[in-house]
């Protein structure tokens, strides 16, 4: 599976961060500022108007991070509140080792992963979470080809199996397919193994997979 | 026999999957993958989710409500979230 180069890839994301080496996907990081090194020397100052500022650019980005990873708006904008708070608290803090985006992006990441494991997500123990539809059967797709997707996906019925993902594998599928993360950056942000991430990442495709699938069977019954 | 044979090459290839998934190695050119079009079917169907998925969640305005929530909660030296 090649992949094509972040900027084409996710044209409208903050960078990551740095990635690795060998990866396709590594974006050579960082300028410091964003172009906003005036206000973010002034918010982190204590002017409130400057971080309004800070706000406006970023409220965004961030919410949809949240929102795409917990699927649910009133507790997105819980949570990109409380990443706005830290964000405000900790903006002393910033040294510009990262663009800005980038670090508060990661911040809100934190904020959304701490949020998860209060309502009991484990990482460590997503296998054991994992539907055994898709833990038992690993192998599920040897025997005849039955490429049932074929290259068209029903959109309703995709979101409606990303919004079934367990929250493990719904925030690893967010952070790898749609934000753009690299597995060790992954890892590194929930504290998990880069194996670990490739195989919920994986998981989480095949179930999305084993969905969209079942969901076709069924319409080419009708 | 045979049958079985391309079962356990796709058994051995499938359980390599997670691995080579963004570790940099084009999977395109796995000799198993230019042989088994049961696999290949595999990975286009991920590959095209993965891609439908991106196209899925478009960027959103937060309401203009939550900036004022921040401003009361910075005003009032709250850190949890607390809405309304």
């Amino acid at each position: 599976m090649p992949k094509s180069t972040p900027s084409a890839r996710f044209p409208d994301r903050p960078t990551p961060g740095k990635a690795s080496a060998s990866s396709e996907r590594s974006t050579p990081v960082v300028s410091v500022t964003d172009g906003q090194a005036d206000i973010l020397a002034r918010a982190q100052a204590g002017d409130h108007h400057a971080f309004a500022q800070l706000y406006s650019i970023h409220k965004r980005r961030v919410y949809s991070l949240c929102l795409r990873i917990v699927g649910n708006i009133a507790e997105a904008e819980d949570l990109t509140q409380e990443a706005f708070l830290q964000f405000h608290r900790k903006i002393e803090t910033f040294r510009g080792e990262s663009a800005l985006s980038t670090w508060l992006h990661r911040l809100a990441i934190n904020v959304v992963f701490m949020h998860l494991r209060k309502k009991g997500l484990q990482l460590t123990s997503l296998d054991e979470m994992m539907a055994p539809d898709v833990a038992q059967r690993p192998h599920s797709s040897f025997g005849a080809p039955d490429p049932i997707l074929s290259g068209t996906i029903d959109r309703l019925e995709l979101q409606r199996a990303i919004d079934d993902l367990p929250a493990g594998y719904r925030l690893i599928f967010v952070l790898y397919d749609i934000e753009g993360y690299e597995h060790n950056e992954i890892a590194k942000m929930l504290h998990c193994s880069i194996g670990n991430s490739k195989s919920q990442l994986h998981k989480a495709r095949l179930k999305l997979r084993d969905a969209l699938r079942i969901h076709s069977k069924k319409e080419a019954r009708r | 026999m045979i049958e079985n044979s391309n079962h356990m090459a796709c058994a051995a290839f499938q359980a390599q999957l997670a691995d080579l998934i963004g570790s940099g190695v084009s999977i395109a050119g796995n000799p198993h993958i230019q042989s088994c079009e049961n696999c290949r079917a595999l990975l286009a169907d991920l590959e095209t989710i993965a891609e439908a998925a991106r196209c899925l969640f478009p960027l959103a305005e937060p309401p203009d409500a939550l900036w004022e929530q921040i401003e009361s909660a910075i005003e009032h030296g709250r850190t949890a979230p607390g809405r309304g």
